[in-house]
């Protein structure tokens, strides 16, 4: 068992446990350039793991040095890659490792290296780990709802240790605090479309769009909840512009706003063109001027009026 | 002076410091004496791709010397065929392609036992087409686009399933026409860039809704006209390149307004040291100085070599890999 983190910071060189060791310095290649000035415990800390690395030495004070190393820099993965093989034949706490990876997270929450670790724990410890896993990674995203490596861990665990039964809620909880937040709008599409609780896309689709029209009625100018409009009826475009309930939500804001949409066209040469959505997409071209080419684009693509 | 085609006027816009920027990378590259570049040292092989393309596009190249850099990177190559992102490191994915790509920018991509390393990303190719970054098994698009750029560079694309490895792609392309670092993930612009740069490079582009994702990405774009990487967040100068390469890789770049972008870029510039920032205002680094280069090379700043969308190498760079020496 590992001993606490906390070994004081004492150099290593004066440690009677590393008195065998010769730690070994950076090479810089066959060319070296300028002399490095280093940090001096990160400098001695390194040397000692490179000495270590290099003889391969797969005992408890190699796993202690590199959670010192990790804690240093936990952005160099080669660390993380002698810990694992470290681990194994110590056949290590692997629930302490889950605490030791979460205290480095706190800072660190966007760190490749330390995701992939975590994953490669849980992976050892199975189901048994679930729940602690989704209360962590809520936790997370409690301090960054979008952290993308959080929600990729998220999914993965939904997906090999399962625990979907709260997902729907938990996307519905986050986009009540937010409903501008992207990734909760993708997990509920991932939510709907893969829980094995929920019957798919076709079963949920009703419900589905009820929840949405009311998302874009509340703000319509969010583009999360038209797009996700759109990715419910992924391959039956038909249905959806047959949909009365999202028609009607579609022309609603159109016909009561037309007023402001004519406020908005300051052209004095130029008549508003009859046809609706011409003239938004004209309005458009002027107003968000940074997209001007697209709303050129999508008016020539529509269809001629009658 | 106007450029007719693009409506650029010196006098309206800042400039590029460019000398500012050769210094700042050099300073860099030599004398790593700040404790910053030490916690990097496990990706300098990254960081060698950024600041050499920086410079090349810069017409700079011949700054720094060839030889000491190709021997340092050799000797970064394992024996599994993968190169470490530094001496005393494990082999990657990741540092296999920056070490390839600076190889192809010195034009010495003959010092490689192609099959060596071509063997070693074969290995990494999974069942379902995916690929891993390296013997502990991440999978990841990023990976996919690592694997496809680099094979491609060695002219060796046809050693992997290709098919599979298209597959495997598009099986992250999301409701939104963009795709995310595995399926079901979140449309991201740096994943979205990894996705259709895989594909433009093996030839199926035709899988990818150019006009749903043409749209999603041009509203990458903010009202400072620097662009996010998606919905609801921050702009940042390295998305001026994922969004940007992406946009003309299909074809829609002209749905961005690319002078406000210019700006935007221009206007993360440290004038006084050097180098590039993600924000107007924040602490430059290598990686972002490199993706407002780039960026400002696709958006065809004057003064800038050309850069391949595709491959992030100058196009003289490509052109002479696929075209002759």
């Amino acid at each position: 068992m590992e001993s606490s983190e906390d070994d004081g910071g004492e150099p290593l060189s004066r440690l009677a446990e590393w008195r065998d060791v010769t730690p070994l310095p950076q090479d810089d290649g066959p060319n070296p350039v300028a002399p490095i000035a280093y940090k001096e415990e990160f400098r001695e800390t390194m040397d000692y793991f490179r000495a270590i690395y290099k003889a391969d030495e797969r005992s408890p004070r190699a796993l202690r040095l590199t959670r010192r190393a990790i804690h240093l820099n936990p952005g160099n993965y080669t660390v993380w890659h002698f810990r694992r093989l470290v681990l194994e034949p110590l056949n290590s706490d692997l629930d302490e490792e889950l605490d030791f990876i979460q205290r480095i997270a706190n800072s660190n929450s966007k760190n490749y290296q330390l995701w992939h670790h975590r994953r490669w724990v849980v992976e050892r410890l199975g189901t048994n780990v679930r729940a602690k896993e989704l209360h962590l990674i809520k936790s997370i995203l409690s301090l960054d709802a979008k952290n993308y490596h959080a929600w990729s861990h998220r999914q993965w665990v939904l997906q090999a240790l399962g625990g979907w039964e709260d997902e729907l809620d938990y996307c519905q909880q986050l986009l009540e605090e937010d409903i501008f937040n992207n990734s909760a709008w993708n997990q509920r599409y991932f939510v709907v479309t893969r829980s094995p609780f929920l019957g798919g896309l076709t079963a949920m689709r009703a419900s589905e769009v009820r929840y949405t029209v009311e998302a874009i009625l509340a703000n319509p100018n969010n583009e999360c909840p038209w797009r996700y409009l759109r990715g419910l009826y992924k391959d039956d475009i038909e249905s959806l512009v047959n949909n009365h309930e999202i028609s009607s939500v579609c022309l609603k804001p159109c016909q009561e706003f037309r007023d402001a949409v004519v406020a908005l066209w300051t052209s004095d040469s130029l008549p508003l063109d009859p046809d609706l959505a011409t003239a938004i997409c004209g309005i458009l071209e002027h107003v968000d001027s940074m997209r001007a080419s697209y709303w050129i684009w999508r008016k020539n693509k529509l269809p001629v009026a009658a | 002076m106007a450029d007719a085609s693009f409506g650029f006027s010196t006098l309206q816009m800042g400039e590029l410091a460019i000398g500012k920027h050769v210094q700042y990378i050099l300073s860099v590259e030599k004398k790593k004496d700040s404790f910053e570049s030490v916690v990097m040292d496990h990706l300098r092989m990254n960081g060698a791709y950024w600041g050499l393309t920086t410079l090349d596009l810069l017409g700079k190249l011949d700054s720094v010397n060839a030889d000491e850099v190709i021997s340092w990177i050799m000797t970064c190559q394992h024996e599994s065929g993968g190169f470490s992102g530094n001496i005393g490191h494990d082999p990657h994915i990741l540092y296999t392609l920056s070490a390839v790509q600076v190889l192809a920018l010195f034009n010495k991509l003959d010092v490689l036992d192609i099959d060596k390393v071509a063997t070693y990303i074969t290995g990494l190719q999974n069942e379902d087409g995916s690929f891993s970054g390296d013997m502990w098994g991440e999978v990841d698009t990023r990976f996919s686009y690592i694997a496809i750029c680099c094979l491609s560079i060695l002219r060796c694309l046809d050693k992997i399933n290709v098919e599979k490895a298209v597959s495997y792609i598009l099986s992250c392309k999301n409701l939104d026409g963009g795709f995310g670092c595995t399926p079901g993930g979140e449309s991201h612009a740096g994943q979205i860039f990894c996705c259709v740069g895989a594909l433009a490079i093996m030839g199926s582009l035709h899988h990818v809704d150019k006009d749903l994702l043409g749209w999603w990405l041009c509203e990458r774009q903010v009202k400072s006209g620097g662009l996010n990487g998606r919905p609801e967040k921050l702009p940042d100068v390295c998305y001026s390149w994922w969004v940007l390469s992406s946009l003309i890789m299909i074809d829609r770049v002209h749905w961005i307004d690319k002078e406000k972008l210019v700006k935007f870029i221009l206007d993360c510039q440290d004038l006084e040291n050097g180098g590039i920032s993600d924000r107007p205002d924040d602490a430059v680094d290598v990686f972002h100085t490199y993706f407002g280069v780039a960026g400002l090379s696709l958006l065809e700043y004057p003064g800038l070599k050309a850069i391949d969308p595709a491959y992030a190498l100058p196009v003289n760079v490509v052109n002479r890999i696929f075209f002759g020496r």
